[in-house]
Parts: structure tokens; sequence; C-alpha cells
């Protein structure tokens, strides 16, 4: 298993291989699949919205239905804007969405197709039908990664929809970030738990964790609607869970509506749980969260303790989209577990700061690293072994070369199943996690462990 | 049970159906989709639109060029590196995705698990993607000293101007490697079809005929074209021709190393299995060096037993045929006890397929011998002599978007060209249609059926509801849509991770899993009693 990759790590600058991020659009897609009756509209070649929908369902398990422009060489060189418009006219005849989200790709990017005059237009004749909305944002692939795209989408959300007219102080608003709508549906949970009137958005939880009922609707029940959008603008505060794919979206909203926003690390694991459970106490005036939540934090600290002997010190190679890997360091350290590797295919110096400060005095033991890719930390554990991966399905051909227990954890996750249901947000995520860590690690125990070592209890 | 062909004369007239179902476009899109959706009628063989643009905003099963290309013809090469030009998405989103399966050779090279890319920047863009793509060849060239590397141009590399031949034929010189380029940016032709001919023609100019060492001096040496080894496939196939005595040099490009690939010249017969990526190939080697080639298909028992029979009937050879047929009935017998079984719970089920340029017609065969009927079949990005047969081609006038992928003409090479049979003989086999030829899939199909290229996401739905099949047979993108009907669906680009479906076991493995597909119980469950009779109220005791 990847037999070619070398011990000794060599100098790249040009070649990446094997690599820890995507491009923009697909997270443009997913964003925009979380507004409710919302059909995503790839503005490029055929192959980008193929490759996208089938790299979405392949993770999801649900359809993930999206149209494009399928440029051909001629809109190549005279430009995408016919092809809009007649998607546009098409979409709305044939799909009927109440909302179409257009995303650019690195072909309609270099070509400079302007989407707003082209949509002005289709509107002004007519194609876009009244009450019907049409928004867009710009996603070079060659910029940033897929979270960029995720956090552009959000963006465009507010500077389409959002307004001061509608709408109450009361709400809070809270973008969750580029995660599973087990987490969206999660943090609405908690919200509701905490007695809180909140507007999360995007919002894929009912849209991409369908039930199976016998019949297809293409545009299901979930998504935030375009009214709870619009009201985002008169909201009292916005919590933007993680830098990379909810900052833009907050720090726009203010500068739009006047609507203050507070950065928070994902809530994945207890002490970012509590950092989000506080910000929402802070509104409602409460002291305390309800009882439920408080037990519900009180059985994580109790797995944590428990089951100690089994985490400190272990040794993890960690790797993902950079807000989940920024969370998960965060939880990792306070279980006293080693993260030796933090690696993201996200460019961002400010990665690797946030993990360093995370780490503390410990980051000099670890290699910190944004703009990397999954070859290199191949062989850095080549190098230096550890005793755990965690990050995506692609980490499996690491884990079995070098024959580590591996955590599946973030996107996507193409080849287990569960993270479609459950969180790995809030206190509730955290027992997730950390039970598949745990469990991960025992079998690992139980597979090493010499006949007379092996244990019936552990 | 859903409606047979049979049933839906009775019940539904297609035309009715189809004028329904291309209602709910506008008048333009309409006329456009009729033209691809036809139905079949006793001796008649209706002319279907393929190979043209989809329409935008009209979802669609298509990719791009990139996917042809890359994704399916060249990828699957296990002992090179292909190095994706182009910002990170492209490279990534065909990264292990396609089960097309590999075993490294005795030097041990693999880079299947691997991606590649250039992964370009916005600078790389303003100031052009060169310097980066020669500095990528080089670090590749360093880490691994592989055979040989290619080069797949993604959109914006096309509209910046990288030259990319170039860049290949410099590094090429430069590292003592070699390096193919294919300028198959995604926007090029109307679907991967484009990409599948420009992976054709660079292999064929730079890899195929170019290694004379160890003369191959066996009689039944073929090569296997357009198998790319899903799910295993090319293993199994492998696996009776070996029994039966018979060669392959290198299979296009399925479990492909390049070194086979460059003597795949010294084969006396080429197979087609998919027409559509690969007829590009067999034409210029049949021209090239005159090795002649056979339309074959390796699903099915019969479909596998055919080809193997077709492959004795060439060689003509008394001994070859009695060892095939010894082995067509050693494995028959086999396959059918296996698969008795499971076609009993299968008989008079029906099946709709939609997907590639091969396979929707391919796989009919198999389902008829579970005792199945496919009412509707379609493929995603075919041409014309895919659904009507070879003898449509001087017919098919190529538009704007085929005129841009180049088409080349290859001369007989004086060096290597070797008639294989008399030229008398030949030209008779060819005029019989056992050489050179495809009948395409409509012919094959039964009275009633109909046949839809391209189809929509809209269409597809309102096939669902209005035939009920058993099973629908599609890809990745309409299988959960098509499951939430509580319909089963089978991927056939990926066998739903399951396979080889290909040749006499995998006959066996495919009744199996389309058995399991229909019959598993949870289906029937998906209406809770509540829905199925409303709950009394219980009687308290008192």
């Amino acid at each position: 298993m990847l037999d070619m990759t070398p011990k000794e790590v060599s100098e790249r600058s040009a070649l990446r291989i094997n690599p820890a991020k995507t491009c923009q659009p697909i997270g443009a897609m997913y964003a925009s699949l979380g507004i409710h009756r919302c059909l995503p509209h790839s503005h490029g070649s055929q192959g980008c919205c193929s490759y996208h929908r089938s790299h979405l369902t392949r993770h999801y398990k649900e359809p993930v239905v999206a149209s494009t422009s399928s440029f051909t060489e001629g809109a190549a060189v005279f430009g995408g804007g016919p092809n809009l418009r007649q998607s546009l006219n098409n979409i709305f005849q044939v799909y009927n969405p109440d909302v179409v989200a257009v995303h650019t790709t690195c072909l309609s990017e270099t070509i400079g197709d302007d989407i707003p005059s082209v949509v002005r237009k289709a509107r002004e004749d007519g194609i876009i039908p009244d009450g019907k909305f049409v928004i867009h944002a710009n996603t070079p692939s060659y910029v940033g990664s897929n979270v960029t795209g995720f956090s552009n989408m959000v963006k465009a959300m507010i500077d389409y929809l959002s307004s001061r007219e509608f709408g109450s102080s009361k709400d809070v608003n809270v973008i969750p970030g580029y995660v599973d709508p087990a987490d969206m549906r999660e943090i609405k949970r908690m919200l509701g738990e905490l007695n809180v009137s909140g507007i999360v958005f995007p919002d894929t939880s009912d849209v991409l964790d369908l039930p199976m009922t016998g019949s297809y609707e293409m545009f299901p029940k979930g998504g935030t609607t375009i009214e709870q959008i619009m009201k985002t603008g008169s909201s009292g505060l916005t919590i933007s869970l993680g830098a990379f794919a909810s900052e833009a979206g907050g720090a726009s909203l203010e500068s739009k509506c006047g609507v203050p926003f507070k950065v928070l690390d994902l809530p994945v694991g207890v002490h970012a749980t509590d950092m989000f459970v506080k910000s929402i106490l802070e509104i409602t005036g409460e002291i305390r969260p309800p009882a439920s939540m408080i037990d519900d934090r009180g059985r994580v600290m109790d797995l944590m303790t428990d089951m100690q002997g089994y985490l400190y010190g272990k040794k993890v190679a960690l790797y993902g989209d950079p807000d989940q890997v920024i969370a998960m360091t965060d939880f990792l350290v306070s279980m006293g577990m080693r993260p030796v590797y933090v690696i993201t295919g996200t460019p961002g110096k400010r990665f690797e700061d946030r993990v360093n400060r995370i780490l503390g005095n410990d980051s000099s033991n670890c290699l910190v690293k944004a703009s990397a890719d999954l070859f290199y930390l191949h062989q850095l554990i080549k190098n230096g072994p550890v005793d755990l991966i965690i990050g995506n399905t692609y980490g499996k051909y690491i884990a079995r070369a070098e024959d580590i227990p591996f955590v599946r954890y973030g996107f996507p996750i193409l080849d287990r199943v569960g993270h479609g249901f459950f969180p790995t947000f809030g206190y509730r995520g955290a027992m997730r996690i950390l039970t598949s860590i745990i469990n991960t690690l025992l079998d690992r125990v139980d597979r090493d462990a010499p006949e007379e070592r092996f244990e019936l209890v552990m | 049970m859903s409606p047979t062909i049979r049933d839906m004369n009775n019940i539904m007239d297609q035309e009715e159906f189809i004028r329904d179902v291309t209602s709910v476009y506008p008048n333009k899109v309409a006329k456009k989709r009729l033209k691809h959706i036809v139905v079949k009628s006793e001796g008649e063989n209706p002319e279907i639109e393929a190979n043209v643009r989809t329409i935008p905003g009209i979802i669609t099963q298509r990719g791009c060029c990139y996917a042809g290309c890359k994704g399916v013809v060249i990828g699957p090469i296990g002992d090179m590196v292909h190095i994706v030009h182009g910002p990170i998405g492209c490279s990534f989103y065909a990264w292990n995705t396609r089960r097309n399966m590999f075993r490294p050779r005795e030097d041990g090279a693999n880079y299947l698990n691997y991606c590649f890319s250039t992964d370009m920047q916005d600078s790389d863009v303003i100031f052009g993607g060169e310097k980066k793509l020669r500095q990528a060849i080089q670090e590749a060239h360093d880490i691994f000293k592989p055979k040989a590397i290619s080069v797949h141009a993604t959109c914006p590399v096309g509209l910046i101007g990288d030259d990319i031949q170039a860049v290949a034929r410099e590094m090429t010189e430069k590292t003592g490697t070699l390096v193919i380029a294919f300028n198959c940016e995604g926007y090029k032709g109307v679907s991967q079809s484009g990409g599948h001919h420009i992976a054709n023609n660079k292999l064929f100019e730079n890899v195929v005929g170019k290694d004379d060492s160890n003369p191959i001096q066996d009689k039944f040496v073929i090569n296997i074209l357009g198998e790319y080894n899903i799910g295993g496939d090319a293993w199994e196939i492998e696996r009776a021709f070996a029994k039966c005595g018979i060669r392959i040099i290198s299979t296009f490009s399925g479990d492909a190393s390049i070194d086979e690939m460059r003597r795949a010249h010294q084969a006396n017969l080429n197979l087609v299995m998919c027409h559509r990526s690969i007829n590009y190939m067999a034409e210029m080697m049949e021209n090239a060096f005159g090795i002649p080639w056979i339309k074959v298909n390796f699903i099915g028992v019969k479909g596998m037993s055919k080809s193997l029979r077709k492959v004795a009937k060439y060689f003509d050879d008394p001994e070859l045929t009695q060892k095939v047929e010894q082995v067509i009935a050693e494995e028959e017998a086999e396959a059918y006890n296996l698969i008795a079984d499971h076609s009993d719970r299968l008989r008079g089920k029906t099946a709709m397929l939609f997907v590639g340029g091969s396979r929707a017609h391919h796989y009919q065969e198999l389902f008829t011998e579970l005792g199945m009927e496919t009412t509707v079949a379609g493929f995603e990005f075919a041409h014309r002599d895919d659904y009507e047969g070879r003898h449509v081609l001087p017919d098919v006038k190529p538009d704007a978007d085929s005129r841009n992928i180049e088409e080349i003409r290859v001369e007989q090479d004086e060096n290597r060209f070797r008639p294989r049979i008399p030229v008398e003989q030949m030209k008779e086999l060819q005029k019989e249609g056992f050489l050179g030829s495809y009948e395409g899939m409509i012919p094959e199909m039964k009275h009633g059926a109909m046949i839809i290229d391209d189809i929509s996401h809209a269409e597809l739905e309102q096939l669902i509801l209005r035939f009920k099949p058993d099973v629908v047979c599609s890809g990745i993108k309409d299988k959960y849509m098509i499951e939430k009907f509580g319909v089963p669906s089978k991927q056939l680009h990926n066998y739903d991770y399951s396979g080889p479906y290909a040749g006499f076991r995998g006959a066996v493995n495919f009744a199996r899993d389309i058995d399991m597909m229909i019959n598993n119980p949870a289906w029937k469950m998906i209406k809770a009693p509540w829905d199925i009779e409303p709950v009394l109220r219980a009687e308290t005791v008192a």
C-alpha cells in the first residue's frame, strides 16, 4: 500500500500529491443545499457539476441535485452568459425552485463571466419569475479550498437576502460551518434546549439526511427558508462557528445590517461546546444551562476520565478541513492525547497560529502545517510513527500502509456510515467521537494482545 | 409486479408518455429532447439523436472531456504517474473513485492510489502555468522515477494557453522519462466521449507499437480493448481466456501496464468491449498494424461464451475450438447451476438501464438470462453508431463540437504492418459483419422498448412513476433518488462496490446482487403499519 512513497521528505514547490483539500465549488454547492427549495447551479463545464454531485452523494448517501451551464468550447471562447440565461429559463420552468444559487468554476472565472449582469438581464426579461430568487457566489477553484467556497456562498446568502426589515433582535443567527446535517440538527436541538430562538443557516438537515418514504421530493422539507435568511439582518447576534467557513458570513452581516458577530471554534469536544453554550447563556441571561445539558456534559467527562488510560499520551496525526482540525486538536489535548502532526490542505497561516496556540507549550513537539498534503503527512509518519490517525476517508491508505488505527472524521467519509445520523457537535457529539476513538484503540489492543494477555474487561 | 413491455403496450402508449414527459420543457427544449427519445417497433430501428450538446440547465448525468480522458481511459494505467494540470478539484474527484483495479507487475510500480496535481493557484492562472507544470513533472521524476508520466489539461489551461505539448516534449528530453500530454480540457466536446477520443489518439501515437524487443511468437495472442477492470472484471475475463490457452498481451486500460501497451501491436486480434470509448484505437491498430477487431460482450454467461467462440472462429484452429468448447461447457454448467436459484426469484421482473456508452447495451443480455426484461434503456454519452450500429457512420455529420476533437488518420506502419489473415478472407469476414462491426443496442431491443439518450433528471423521475420498474441501473448521482421511490438502483459504473460482473463468475455475482436488491425484505417495510391501516385505540382493561 502506497509503496512508492519514500521515507525521505523532499522539498516540493509544484507537485501536489494526495491532497487534503478540494476546490471551492463543491463547498458552494453544499452550502446552497442548505437553503429551502434551492437548486445549486454550477456555471461551468458539465464535469464540475457531475463531480461535485457525485462526491457529495458518496458522503451523504442521499440524492444531491444540481444543474450546470454545460459549457462547450464555444462558451469557453465567447463567454457563458447565454448558457446561464438559458439555464435559468429551463430551471424555473422545469424544476421550479424558490431560489437558484449560482456558483462559478475555474472556467467561468478565467473567462470572467459577469454573473450579476446576466441575472439582472434575465430578471428584466421575465426569465426569473416574480417571487423567485437567484443569488451567486464567485468561487474560483484556484483560490482557497472547498471551505472557501462554502464561506463564499454563505456570504452570498447574506449579501443577496439578509435585511434589517424583518425579524427580531431576540433571534440569534448561527452559521454552523461546513459540517454534516447531523451537526446542524444538533445545533438546533441545543438552541431549543437552551430556550433561545435561533436561525441556523445554511441548514442541510432534512435535505441530506432524508428518511425513506417510498416517494422522492426534489426539494424536501429541510433547508433554511428565504424568509429566515432575510430575518438574519435583524438578529441580536451572529455566532460564526469555525473561522474559515463562517467568519466571512458573520462579518458581512455585520457590515450590511449591523448585526454583531462572534467567531467560535466548532463545538467539537467539551471545551468548545462550553464556549458555545456560554455564548448562548450570555444572550438568554440564564446562569446555567438546563439540567439535561449539564447531564450530557457530565457523561462526556465521565467517559473521558473512566477511559483515560487508553487515551493519555497517545500520539495522533490529524488532518482535514481547518475548522474541524482546530476544534479536534483542542479536544484531543483536553483528554491528554498528543497531536504530533496537524495538517490541513487549505491555505492559511491563521490555521497554524490557532493550532499552535491551542497546543501551547506542546507546540514545539508538533508539526502544524497549512497547504500541506497527505503524501507529506505519510512521510512524516514514516519518520515518526503515531498511535492514531484521525481524518477523512483518504487516510485509510496511510493507516493500512503503516498499520495504524484510524478514526474517520470530517469530509468526506466515503466508506463508513454513521456520520449521516450522529453529530460531532455538542456534548453528545463529543460522546460519539470519544467512543469512536476509544473503541478503535481498544480494537487494536485486542488485535495485538498475545493470547495470555488478551483481556475480557478493558 | 411492474408492467412488462407487453403490459406497457396495453396500458400505456409510450408516445403518450413521451409527449407528457417533454411537455414540462420549454418548447425549444422539448423539440430537442423529442429527438433523443424513441420507441423500438418490430422490424424497425428508429434513428436517435445522440452525442450532441446537453441543454444548459437540464439536469444531466454527463461529465466532461477530462473525465473521459483521465478518468476513464488513461487513469487506470497503474504504473504511470498521471499529473492533472489545473486547480485541485479535477484530480481530487478522479482519485480512486472509479474502481479500476490494478496489480503491480514485477517492478512493483503502482501509482493507482495516488493523486497528482499542479494545484494551480490564481497567480498561475494570471501568469501562466507552464513553469509550474514543468516543475511538477521534474518533481514527479525526481521522487518516483516512473516509466512514464501523463499530463492532463483542465478547463483553465486551455483558456490561458499553456502549451502542455511543448512542456511534455521538453521534459521528455530533459528527464528521459516519456511525458505524454492530453489536451482534454473539460469544455471540449459534449460529454466524456471527446476525452476518450483524445486519450486514444495520444496513447496510440506515443505508446502502442513502440516496443519490438522480445517478439511474441504465440499464435493465440490478443488485446482486450475498452475493458477497465471495474471490480476486477478484467481478471475474471482473463481467467477464462487463460483456461482456453489464449494469451492477452494488454488490456486497454484496466489493470494496464505501460510496457504491455507498448507491445500490444504484436497481438493477432483485438477484442472490443466498450465500443464507445475505444473504437478509435481498434481502427488505428488495424490500419497501422493489420490487427483485425471483433466487437464482443463479456457480460452474461451467453455473452462470454459467444465472445470466446468468436475468438475460436477467428483463429480457426480445431484444437483451440475444441478447448474453447470444453471450457464453455464446464463454465456454463457451473454458472447456470449457481444462477438458477436467483433467476427463479427474478423471472418476469423489469429493468431500466441508463448508463455509459456501452453498459446499457451489454447488461441487457444478462438480464434476459435472469428472466428479466429491459423496458427502457439509454446511454449517457454514446454516439448514434452505439445505438444504431456502425453502418450509420457515413450518415453522421460531424457538428462543431465533434470537429473540435482531433481525428487522426493512421497510415500503415511499414515496419510493423502484417496481415493477420489473407486479405480476401478479411474482406469476407468484414462483409458478413464478423470483423470490424458493431450492430448497436437498438437492433437487439424488443418491440415496444423505449430508448432515451442523455436522460434528464425529470425524465427519469417520470419513468419511475409511470412504469414502476423493478430495478434501475444507473450511476451514483441517480441512485438515491431512485431508491427514495422504493425502487432498487444498481450502479453500473461502480457496481455498488461489488463485482466482478463480467465473465462466467461475474454473471453469477450479478445474479446474486440483483436478487438481493429486488428481494431484500426491507423494501416491503418502507410503509409503516399505521400507513397500511389505522391504529385503533386499545380498550383499557377495567
